[in-house]
């Protein structure tokens, strides 16, 4: 399953005739339709969501997210995504050295089994993680005995976040290094490189984008993430809430304010992530 | 496939990557998911049947697929025309209409779901011109359906807008040649090209909205019986300790991905077959 959240690669559109197009009405009536719906589903929303989060004014929305229990949240949304993207990275460019620059049996199995957790409920993955290590799991009883907490903790929700951000870079890289061959690396050895030599002077610098591209993606999806973490956390206020669990006690205590304007930080990320893609697809255009 | 042609050729490094890569599957994707499978066996054939046919997890499913069902056929009539108008028209903004097509991928589900039940909520910003017209959106199943679409929006764009970027314009200078009108060129000629990326993008959707919960839950109301969908169930019966009950309803709900990937998997090979052709 390829999920279609890779970058463009370059085309051209071919020229078409006047002939070839339709009346000038059709066209704008067909680009009002697809407006219209993107307005109800996209623009309209974003919006609201701004005017919601300074619906009581600057003051308010800055109290909201200098508030303990948000910094807080704030904090362990960056220390999750500090340990999950690095982990999900190396993994990333091993598993897509192994896929791309080789041809073994089983390959097409093996990306099956990594885009396994893009199609799993994100209920279903935090889910697992509980019968794994929950009180009533596997390995509850020895953890416990140990006292050792992964569920309701922050092990756990470092774990979901994993699980639901694990084929992002290695999706991301795979396509990318089997579009460029193994030509320039086979060059460098023979010219008498070693392996780590090849890889962080030849291939690393031509993956460049798509790893950085990878990386943004990964990192917003894993600050994001709401059901999986939702499931292993146990909400326990200023311990284990995320920025997202946090907009969700505050939207359900009808604090709507401020719920919207600790929301309107994960949707600046989610807007620099977009203009991060139009940055690295423009970049690779102007190098292709 | 440009891949080395011999396993170990003159590339260094694959059995290290390949090992760790086999070996981090293995431990975060792969054995978590066989906890639930192995959980699930553990429960009596008579305890599983009853707990995954019980008629509140029959409503959930009705709904769940049902209400995904709907999304992704709006998504895939408005996606084919969004990617449409962004391949072939020319207005202010595209390029920047074109990025916000990525925001449902973008957004954190929370985000979203709190965001769509305020926008259509009563006197929502679209609620108010709606709900004079008798029709309620948020806390309703419509809601849900609004949810859904939200989620699922970037998928068939994304998928036909690549197919529909690369189209010859011999194609369609013939089928001009040939005395066809647009709307038969369209019909005949443009849409059984685009139609595999189409049922890609489509089974995407599906698949994505059936297992959604962060931007639901806010604007569905989560009645049981009426708008309660199924992810929901499983966190529901988890926070009352029914561990056998979530994990049965779970074990249907992984079931189902794996025939959606299976499905999307066969789509996707189709879809490359058709466009080599």
């Amino acid at each position: 399953m390829e999920v279609p959240i890779g970058l463009k690669q370059n085309k051209t559109t071919t020229a078409r005739h006047k002939g070839m197009s339709e009346p000038l009405l059709v066209r704008w009536l067909l680009t009002g339709i697809a407006l219209a719906f993107l307005g109800l589903f996209l623009f309209v929303p974003l919006a609201a969501l701004f005017s919601q989060a300074f619906e009581k004014g600057a003051g308010a929305y800055f109290a909201a997210i200098r508030e303990p229990d948000a910094l807080t949240a704030v904090r362990l949304t960056l220390v999750t995504a500090a340990i999950s993207v690095p982990l999900n990275l190396v993994f990333g460019v091993a598993a897509a050295w192994a896929i791309a620059k080789f041809r073994f049996p089983g390959k097409s199995l093996l990306i099956t089994l990594i885009d396994l957790p893009f199609s799993v409920s994100p209920v279903v993955s935090g889910l697992i993680y509980v019968l794994l290590f929950g009180l009533q799991g596997w390995l509850g009883p020895w953890l416990d005995a140990h006292d050792i907490k992964i569920i309701f903790a922050v092990p756990g929700i470092v774990l979901a976040t994993i699980f639901v951000t694990f084929p992002f870079i290695a999706r991301e890289l795979i396509p990318l290094m089997q579009a460029q061959g193994n030509d320039e690396e086979e060059a460098a050895l023979v010219l008498g490189a070693n392996g780590l030599q090849t890889f962080f002077r030849v291939t690393l610098p031509n993956i460049k984008w798509g790893l950085i591209y990878g990386v943004i993606l990964c990192n917003a999806r894993a600050m994001g993430e709401f059901g999986a973490v939702s499931v292993v956390s146990g909400h326990i206020r200023g311990v284990t809430n995320t920025i997202p669990l946090h907009v969700e006690i505050l939207y359900n205590e009808y604090n709507y304010a401020a719920a919207f304007a600790v929301a309107s930080l994960l949707a600046c990320l989610a807007l620099v992530t977009l203009v991060a893609k139009s940055i690295v697809e423009w970049k690779l255009k102007a190098s292709g | 496939m440009k891949g080395f042609k011999i396993v170990g050729g003159v590339l260094p490094g694959f059995g290290p990557t390949l090992g760790y890569t086999v070996f981090y599957l293995s431990l975060i994707v792969l054995i978590p998911l066989s906890a639930l499978v192995f959980k699930t066996m553990s429960l009596s054939w008579h305890e599983f049947q009853a707990e995954v046919t019980s008629s509140r997890v029959l409503a959930s499913y009705r709904l769940t697929f049902g209400t995904a069902f709907l999304a992704a056929l709006v998504n895939a009539v408005f996606g084919v025309l969004v990617a449409w108008v962004l391949v072939r028209y020319r207005f202010p903004g595209k390029k920047i209409i074109d990025a916000l097509v990525d925001l449902p991928f973008a957004l954190p589900t929370a985000v979203a779901g709190i965001t769509l039940a305020t926008v259509y909520s009563g006197n929502g910003w679209i609620g108010r011109y709606l709900e004079p017209l008798g029709i309620k959106v948020a806390y309703t199943p419509l809601g849900i359906l609004v949810a859904m679409t939200f989620i699922g929006l970037p998928f068939v764009v994304r998928t036909v807008q690549p197919v529909l970027e690369e189209l010859e314009a011999e194609v369609e200078e013939a089928a001009v040649c040939l005395g066809a009108n647009r709307w038969q060129t369209f019909r005949r000629v443009l849409f059984p090209t685009i139609l595999p990326a189409l049922l890609t993008g489509f089974a995407l959707a599906f698949a994505r909205a059936v297992g959604e919960y962060g931007s639901i839950i806010f604007i569905a109301g989560n009645m049981p019986m009426v708008s309660e969908i199924t992810p929901l169930l499983i966190i529901t019966k988890l926070e009352q300790y029914d561990y056998a009950g979530a994990t049965a309803v779970a074990s249907v709900m992984l079931g189902a991905s794996f025939i959606l990937l299976l499905t999307i998997n066969l789509l996707q090979w189709w879809s490359r077959r058709y466009a080599e052709r």
